[in-house]
């Protein structure tokens, strides 16, 4: 059983985002770049069938900038087998334009299984994982928190979250891709063994023209905000009574929730 | 040109320390601190992810670290908690007198079953009257046929509750000094082996220091590392190779007191204002991350000398590294707890617990005081 496991490396949580002066992009020159979280417990979820089955490959692509090597040595440091870095000089924001470049180099491994979080946490696009299913014609699952493969490896069972706590089972052959969901399972760490081993693994390297990919991108950013400043709090003066009445003039009025 | 710059890997090695750290020893740190129980799982843990043993040479199928290598992962280690990183970091302490006197077969016999499962070693060199005069200890080593008989007793012997096997330095004759030391491997089982108790420390309560008595306990020859008489060589070499680490421990645990104190005292609202508006605060704040930094350096320094193989200056800069980094480590403690002020001195906040962690290592591997020592020896030889 072949798994692809497709990352993303984003920002890392804790860094403080600026948004470039003329507003067409993030300042990224103080970033510290992370494997997207939900992506990790993917790679997770890949190694995890693999030792299950113990059979097959883990085989984890990205696509973007030379630093994103980091990220797939990072998966192989955790156990992935193989990686694969898409190469792209100005990161590419169309996600349909992303998607054909991943589904073009996920093609040639020809895997049971592909998987990759349910979201990145950067744009928040959930947009590659559909697109990469339908180029690549397989059934998509997303917000994964169980998959069980068929006896026959022919098949799987996918647990998905849905609203309100309840559990919605889907049935689906294989090969098939599923996007998955915290919760999943809890990431390994890059051991200091498979850091060592994983400097010295070779990454498969494509150009989008190795790809054949051509399309031009739906979408370009426009541009980027930051939220606005929080407003200072209001201070309610007077008696119990009269701070009462104002606040429920305030919730009312203002603020509009009751 | 001098390079500062890490390479990939030990940005790896470094990035994923501090996870683990994160994820699994910050978290139960403070409850370890007040148990004094010993964290089984969490070195289970270490060992599986690779941060134990690392100094065995790829050749034995270890990872062949370098003491570079080991000086980034105690600092991360050390900003977590430096009774875990002792814990932790001990059994290269006990298998480096077999990796730099053994032979293969004695490395094949003695070292590499620990990469095969978490177990520990405990490195029994100081003695109830032997501390910072470690050539004067007692311990007697008696020729036997093919065993040697050992008898006597050890002190501060960290993991020797849990440890499996004991490198044990000893003397054939104590007229000769130094120079009648031997270091001898002894495995747990042997008979007349009595573990004292789990002492009340001050600080560093999750790691396990005991006293070890040795009565006619046998071992074989063939468990003599080195030669005779050459065993307070293999102790002096190998505490050069762990006190980089130790030291840089230190530098992470006054990297975590600073955190914490750059973080309270832009909380911490007095007259009106973040007590980091004030300039008694700012310049200690600032002393600190000076220190920090410093102290680092000498460590890389001394690390690197001793990975480029030039063990005079590398024990030179061991020194200096650890000398530094344990008195600097110390200062910075007792300023986060006075930035802290009455909360500091209380086990709501970790500063305190920082603070009598770090006091233990300008006292263990060699004192202070001894560090100079060694320093001015250097420094007044011909």
């Amino acid at each position: 059983m072949n798994v692809v496991v497709m990352l993303k490396q984003v920002p890392d949580t804790e860094t403080k985002i600026r948004i470039t002066a003329d507003k067409s992009g993030i300042e990224k020159g103080d970033i510290k770049w992370i494997i997207n979280p939900y992506d990790e417990y993917a790679i997770e979820e890949g190694l995890k069938i693999k030792e299950g089955l113990k059979a097959g490959t883990v085989t984890v692509v990205t696509m973007g900038p030379d630093r994103c090597v980091e990220a797939l040595r990072t998966a192989i440091a955790m156990g992935a087998d193989n990686a694969i870095h898409i190469k792209e000089a100005t990161e590419a924001s169309d996600p349909f334009v992303i998607a054909q470049a991943l589904s073009a180099a996920i093609k040639k491994e020809n895997p049971e299984i592909v998987l990759c979080g349910k979201q990145a946490i950067d744009d928040d696009g959930s947009a590659v994982s559909g697109y990469v299913a339908e180029l690549l014609n397989i059934p998509s699952v997303s917000v994964v928190v169980k998959i069980a493969i068929g006896p026959d490896k022919k098949d799987a069972k996918a647990e998905r979250e849905v609203e309100g706590g309840a559990k919605h089972v889907v049935h689906c052959p294989l090969p098939a891709l599923f996007a998955v969901n915290k919760g999943i399972n809890t990431p390994r760490y890059a051991s200091l063994p498979g850091i060592m081993k994983a400097k010295k693994k070779e990454i498969k390297t494509y150009s989008l023209q190795d790809l054949g990919v051509t399309a031009a991108a739906t979408m370009t950013e426009a541009g980027y905000e930051l939220p606005p400043e929080r407003k200072a709090g209001k201070k309610i003066a007077g008696d119990t009574a009269t701070q009462a009445t104002e606040l429920a003039r305030l919730l009312r009025e203002e603020a509009k929730v009751i | 040109m001098i390079g500062f710059e890490l390479s990939e890997e030990q940005l790896s090695l470094k990035e994923m320390v501090r996870k683990f750290v994160q994820n699994d020893v910050i978290p139960v740190a403070a409850k370890f601190d007040a148990s004094h129980e010993f964290p089984h799982d969490l070195i289970k843990k270490a060992w599986e992810n690779g941060l134990m043993n690392g100094c065995v040479p790829e050749k034995f199928g270890g990872l062949g670290l370098g003491v570079l290598e080991d000086v980034i992962l105690n600092e991360e280690m050390g900003a977590g908690c430096l009774g875990i990183t002792t814990s932790v970091a001990v059994n290269n302490l006990a298998l480096y007198p077999i990796l730099l006197g053994g032979t293969d077969e004695q490395i094949k016999e003695f070292v590499v079953p620990f990469l095969n499962e978490p177990k520990l070693a405990s490195f029994c060199l100081t003695e109830p009257n032997s501390g910072s005069d470690a050539g004067s200890l007692t311990t007697h080593a008696k020729e036997d046929g093919d065993h040697y008989v050992i008898n006597g007793s050890k002190m501060w012997i960290t993991n020797a509750g849990h440890a499996s096997l004991y490198t044990v330095f000893a003397t054939v004759n104590k007229d000769l000094k130094s120079k009648g030391i031997v270091c001898l491997v002894v495995p747990r089982d042997a008979k007349g082996i009595s573990v004292g108790k789990h002492e009340d420390k001050l600080g560093q309560c999750a790691s396990d220091t005991r006293a070890i008595s040795f009565e006619n306990v046998r071992v074989p020859k063939s468990h003599l590392i080195g030669s005779v008489g050459g065993g307070f060589k293999i102790a002096l070499r190998t505490l050069d190779h762990t006190r980089p680490p130790i030291a840089s421990g230190a530098v992470g645990a006054a990297r975590a007191a600073m955190e914490h104190s750059i973080r309270y005292s832009k909380e911490r609202k007095q007259f009106n204002q973040p007590i980091a508006n004030f300039q008694g605060i700012q310049f200690m704040l600032a002393d600190m991350a000076t220190n920090i930094e410093a102290g680092r350096l000498l460590c890389y320094q001394a690390a690197s000398a001793i990975d480029k193989g030039d063990e005079k200056k590398g024990g030179y800069y061991s020194a200096l590294a650890k000398r530094f980094s344990a008195d600097m480590a110390m200062q910075v403690a007792i300023d986060a707890v006075q930035i802290f002020g009455g909360y500091g001195y209380t086990r709501e906040y970790p500063v305190e617990k920082i603070m009598r962690d770090v006091k233990l290592v300008q006292i263990y591997e060699g004192t202070s005081q001894i560090q100079r020592v060694v320093i001015a020896r250097h420094l007044l030889q011909d």
